[in-house]
């Protein structure tokens, strides 16, 4: 049971340092919404998505949201890493579930309210969905389990990183992924091999079943890759950072 | 009790093809500090990231509180204390909020938590900073932090590894006042250090690590004995006596200026004894007679430069 207790306090901790450094959710809110801005007012009207924009492109804009608010846990991990504080507690024998799965606990919080944030900022904008109660629980529930899995990447990210730095950079990648996705446009309108990377990398499944949830007209089939690339990722992050948890002194 | 607290034989570490630990045996007698001295990359934090479970070596057995540091690993864990070498303190909690974070860690009832983290806080002169975050301490208050840590679990052997490095030396001189009184109530300490200065100062015995050996170990004095360099000074009341001493003791240096003779010796009592007969057989007066001992600096260069010239030699 102290892996239990043990994570109740490192969560207290890392709860402690989002409360003291309100600038790791001001970021992962700030570019979201600017990008909604510069895609819905600036953009918008030139892309013809068939819908209005701003329904087409905020569940992309939910995920941007996630890769946004990640550089900070990140960073958050490997200094923790690197400044010997995981040493630390190797040698008093707490759980490495109770250090790591509190990171990712509070990298999920951050990015929900960060994400109910800037869905807030979509309805100003114009964003009318149409999912039932049932539709929108499913969509809370893709996105969780989206947070999950990024959040397990970024932890893993961190712990494997040499520097603060280059745990920072380690989100870019992420970063860039929604606009090769069908985020903005969609795939069909890409040019040869940025669709077919569009129509094959996790994002645009996920962001194909949130879309579908949120007009009301899901789609089982790209929900299921969806569910599946999450498991996945999740399944790779959470080993990988094992690995790299037990491998640095 | 009197026995090891830290026993270690024949103990290797490599990564991947570099050996940083070729073969090491430590004893550290309970309630006693021991120094591990050595450069920058000598192996120092590899051998205690070793002897604190932290890594597994490759060979050799280690022994830390009486249990095995790979098969018994949780045993020596809740004996053991480790301050690395980096303040390991969470820089956004406050002093007060580390301190309890670690209790907390470590199952204790929230109000002996309270009670460990309060006299911590008033020993190390940290009470009036308590309730600021740690990221705001200087670097002295920094490392008193980081040893508060560790001291609330009231380990029996503490792991310091580089406690001093980069304090201005004021708060090198409190940080080693508070490792002086930890061994003052039994416990025992592990310390590496580049300073010889510093092991002089604190360790019982001192081993000296250079490219993954250890190069020499015992006190500061027979350290500083190991090394050739060391001389006698005799001071004579006059000429005369200076030219007769200079005959009967071949090999030795004379300084007609200052009257003075240096008579190399490694300044034992032994030899110190056939030097005074010989100089009485021979009716010599002596006025002074002092013995110079090279300093650790003079130890340690003598050792690792060696160890560095077998390097190059093969």
């Amino acid at each position: 049971m102290n892996v239990i207790a043990d994570s109740g306090t490192m969560l207290r901790r890392n709860f402690r340092h989002t409360m003291r450094n309100p600038m790791a959710l001001f970021n992962g809110v700030v570019m979201p919404v600017f990008l909604m801005f510069l895609m819905v007012y600036v953009f918008g009207d030139a892309f013809s998505v068939g819908v209005d924009y701003a329904d087409y492109a905020t569940p992309g804009l939910m995920l941007t949201t996630i890769c946004y608010g990640i550089g900070a846990t990140a960073i958050a991990v490997n200094s923790d890493m690197t400044t010997g504080f995981i040493n630390r507690l190797r040698v008093m024998d707490v759980s490495r579930a109770a250090v790591l799965n509190a990171h990712v606990i509070v990298t999920m919080l951050r990015s929900l309210v960060a994400i109910a944030f800037v869905t807030g900022v979509a309805f100003l904008m114009g964003f009318r969905p149409s999912a039932s109660f049932a539709e929108w629980l499913g969509v809370i529930g893709i996105v969780v389990l989206t947070v999950f899995a990024i959040g397990w990447l970024t932890v893993a990210f961190g712990l494997a990183a040499k520097t603060p730095e280059s745990a920072g950079l380690a989100a870019v990648p992420l970063m860039l992924l929604p606009f090769l996705s069908s985020a903005f446009v969609p795939a069909g309108k890409m040019g040869p091999g940025a669709r077919q990377f569009a129509e094959y990398q996790p994002f645009t499944p996920i962001i194909e079943t949130l879309r579908g949830l949120l007009t009301g007209a899901p789609s089982a089939g790209s929900a299921i890759t969806a569910i599946a690339w999450c498991a996945g990722l999740a399944l790779v992050g959470y080993l990988w950072a094992r690995a790299s948890f037990e491998k640095r002194a | 009790m009197n026995g090891s607290a830290i026993a270690a034989s024949g103990l290797r570490k490599a990564y991947k093809d570099k050996i940083v630990l070729d073969g090491i045996d430590l004893d550290v007698r309970t309630g006693t500090i021991f120094a591990l001295l050595g450069p920058n990359g000598a192996g120092k934090t590899t051998t205690v990231n070793v002897l604190t479970t932290l890594l597994t070596p490759d060979a050799g057995q280690v022994v830390v509180a009486g249990h095995d540091v790979v098969t018994q690993t949780r045993a020596v864990r809740a004996a053991i204390g480790v301050t690395g070498q980096f303040a390991a303190v969470d820089a956004l909690l406050t002093g007060e909020e580390n301190l309890l974070m670690m209790a907390d860690l470590l199952h204790l009832p929230k109000a002996q938590g309270r009670r460990i983290a309060g006299r911590l806080l008033d020993r190390f002169e940290l009470a009036e900073a308590a309730g600021k975050p740690a990221a705001s301490y200087s670097g002295g208050m920094r490392r008193k932090l980081d040893l508060a840590m560790t001291l609330v679990g009231e380990p029996r052997i503490i792991f310091l590894d580089e406690p001093t490095t980069g304090l201005d030396p004021r708060s090198r001189r409190t940080m080693w006042e508070i490792i002086r009184e930890l061994v003052a109530g039994g416990t025992t300490v592990f310390l590496t250090t580049q300073y010889l200065e510093e092991a002089d100062e604190l360790a019982d015995r001192i081993a000296v690590l250079d490219q993954g050996r250890l190069v020499a170990e015992g006190t500061a004095d027979e350290l500083k004995r190991r090394v050739p360099g060391s001389h006698v000074r005799l001071r004579f009341t006059g000429r005369h006596e200076l030219d007769a001493a200079a005959r009967i003791l071949p090999g030795s240096a004379r300084d007609d200026e200052e009257l003075t003779l240096r008579v190399p010796g490694d300044g034992g009592v032994r030899s110190l004894r056939a030097l005074l007969d010989r100089l009485d057989r021979h009716s010599i007066d002596v006025e002074e007679l002092s013995v110079h001992t090279p300093d650790l600096d003079d130890v340690f260069l003598a050792l690792t430069g060696n160890a560095n010239k077998e390097v190059n030699a093969r």
